[in-house]
């Protein structure tokens, strides 16, 4: 039985080794429903080791240990009897670096569905709708059945983003996905996932301050793989409490 | 006193001039073997060569032909292809799904390496020692499996090196879609299978090209090879005995098999080249 509260996913005292070394201690965070939370933090401090933990992306590297839980509308994706797969269709990645898939950009949208069930029948609009959202649409029209790496890197990550979309997951799980991309291919993915939280949870980690405080409602503040402060974005962007996420606002550390 | 920019311009025209110089040495080779075995053969190749067999006396300069060493020729190493395809893709998988990086992988990947210098004249022998343990006489099966022995350290090393260049971030990208094992083993055989063919052909080269190997497994006769059991003829060993005859026009015509072993390597070269292309359309860099 799943339970539709305030809250979508919830991570309790999580810990992630890789071999000996201790990347994530004890984090317990509630990922609100419906709302853009960003994981800030300075590099290496273990964000991108969180968002994999998110969807079990992490356990494809054997030298990785998870101890805890992250429950999805309560129930632990990490309990045995869930399926793996289902855990990552419901929530999905967009990485940092795009890899689009040794395929069409037409098949490149379409695989997701296809894997899951859809029919070709509709696949048409749905390759279009997923594209016009991450505004694509336009640049490839006319090539759909073109290699997918012939395209820049903004188009790709746009790709990606438009190909994690057409799996219509719960949860958006996104890595520093504006980094590689101009300005101008960045504010419209930002303008993408602002319209997207009315029907998605997005969890992004971003090393831009500027466009965390334009898209976070919830912020998470990571160091040396603790959470040191966390809280709604107006609270810890504006009156932070610790001295060490001042610091790092300040541009201090990081 | 020359100045830093322009002794490194310098260098650089020097070093340019040597990769020039070597490429020129390697393909002049090439070039010049093309020649002399075209100039020589030519001559003695004519259409009977092609579509007849030898029946006797073909290596005393008789009437006859050498379709009996091509079609031997392709079955041995189409044959060996495939057994040690059967006998390496698993050994492939297991070194990636299973022990990927570890010290026994490196281990395999040593052991194949040093299987891989090994000259295929020890291969002939041992495959003739086993032969001759369990009572097999020189046949067609035997050449095919003395050869996979050959071939099979070249396939596993190289499909290995293949897969070992998939990105990783595909991997994780597959599976973020809520892809099982096997839709992602699907995903990963459309990146790679430009280099599985390739691999596949570099083995079937070498398989195909190999004298020593075959000269007491799978023996020799002057008739199409008709059973697994029975000896077979093949095309690097009917040049070999051309080309120790003391008749000259025999020895043009082992020129002339040369040719068609050449043109046989070329074409299948030429069109994996033009499959590839295709293959290789959507390939991840
Ligand atoms: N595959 C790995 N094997 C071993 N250690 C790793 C691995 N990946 C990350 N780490 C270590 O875990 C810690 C957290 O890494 P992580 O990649 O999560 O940081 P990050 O916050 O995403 O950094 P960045 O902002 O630079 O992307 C680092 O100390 C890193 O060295
Ligand atoms: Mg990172």
């Amino acid at each position: 039985m799943t339970i539709r509260t305030a809250t979508h996913l919830s991570i309790r005292n999580l810990d992630v080794w890789y071999g000996g070394q201790h990347a994530l201690k004890d984090i317990n965070a509630d990922i609100p429903r419906h709302q853009i939370t960003t994981i800030v933090g300075p590099s290496g401090c273990g964000k991108t080791t969180l968002l994999k933990s998110l969807n079990r992306l992490s356990e494809l590297n054997t030298q990785v240990n998870v101890s805890g839980q992250v429950l999805l509308d309560g129930i632990d994706i990490y309990d045995p009897a869930v399926d793996v797969t289902e855990v990552r269709t419901r929530i999905g990645l967009l990485a940092q670096k795009p890899c689009p898939l040794p395929m069409s950009i037409y098949d490149n949208i379409a695989y997701g569905p296809r894997i899951h069930g859809q029919k070709n029948g509709k696949m048409d609009d749905v390759v279009r709708t997923h594209l016009q959202d991450v505004e694509l649409w336009d640049e490839v029209k006319h090539r759909l059945k073109a290699p997918a790496t012939g395209l820049s890197v903004g188009q790709q990550q746009r790709l990606c983003l438009a190909r994690a979309l057409a799996v219509r997951p719960e949860v958006l799980l996104c890595d520093e996905s504006t980094s590689a991309l101009d300005p101008i291919s960045a504010r419209a993915v930002e303008r993408l996932l602002d319209r997207l939280k009315e029907n998605y949870t997005v969890v992004m980690v971003t090393h831009d301050l500027a466009q965390a405080r334009r898209l976070a409602d919830y912020v998470l503040f990571i160091w040396l793989g603790e959470v040191v402060e966390q809280g709604p974005a107006r609270h810890v962007f504006n009156q932070p409490r610790e001295p060490r996420t001042r610091a790092y606002l300040a541009g201090e550390i990081g | 006193m020359m100045n830093r920019r322009q002794r490194r311009h310098l260098e650089e025209r020097f070093f340019k001039g040597v990769m020039r110089l070597s490429l020129f040495l390697a393909l002049g080779v090439l070039g010049l073997i093309i020649v002399t075995v075209t100039q020589k053969g030519i001559g003695s190749l004519s259409w009977s060569m092609l579509t007849k067999s030898s029946e006797g006396g073909f290596y005393l300069g008789k009437e006859g032909g050498i379709l009996n060493a091509i079609v031997g020729s392709l079955y041995l190493a189409a044959g060996a292809t495939a057994l040690a395809l059967v006998l390496g893709l698993p050994v492939v998988f297991y070194l990636h799904a299973y022990i990927g990086k570890s010290s026994l992988a490196n281990a395999v990947r040593l052991a194949f390496d040093v299987l891989w210098g090994i000259p295929s004249i020890v291969y002939g022998a041992f495959g003739f020692i086993l032969m001759l343990m369990i009572g097999m006489r020189a046949s067609l099966l035997g050449g095919i499996i003395t050869l996979a022995l050959v071939e099979l350290p070249i396939l596993v090393r190289t499909m290995d090196e293949v897969m070992r260049m998939i990105p990783h971030e595909l991997t994780e990208s597959t599976y973020a879609l809520g892809t099982t094992r096997l839709e992602l083993a699907g995903i990963l055989l459309r990146q790679t299978l430009p280099g599985l063919v390739t691999a596949v052909l570099l083995a079937f080269g070498r398989g195909i090209g190999d004298a020593a190997a075959v000269l007491f497994t799978a023996g020799y006769t002057d008739n199409m090879p008709d059973s697994l059991m029975r000896p077979v003829a093949s095309l690097p060993l009917a040049i070999f005995f051309q080309l120790s005859t003391p008749f000259p026009e025999v020895q043009a015509r082992a020129y002339a098999s040369a040719l068609v072993l050449t043109i046989l390597i070329l074409v299948i070269s030429l069109l994996a080249r033009l499959s590839l292309r295709a293959l290789g359309r959507h390939v991840i860099r």
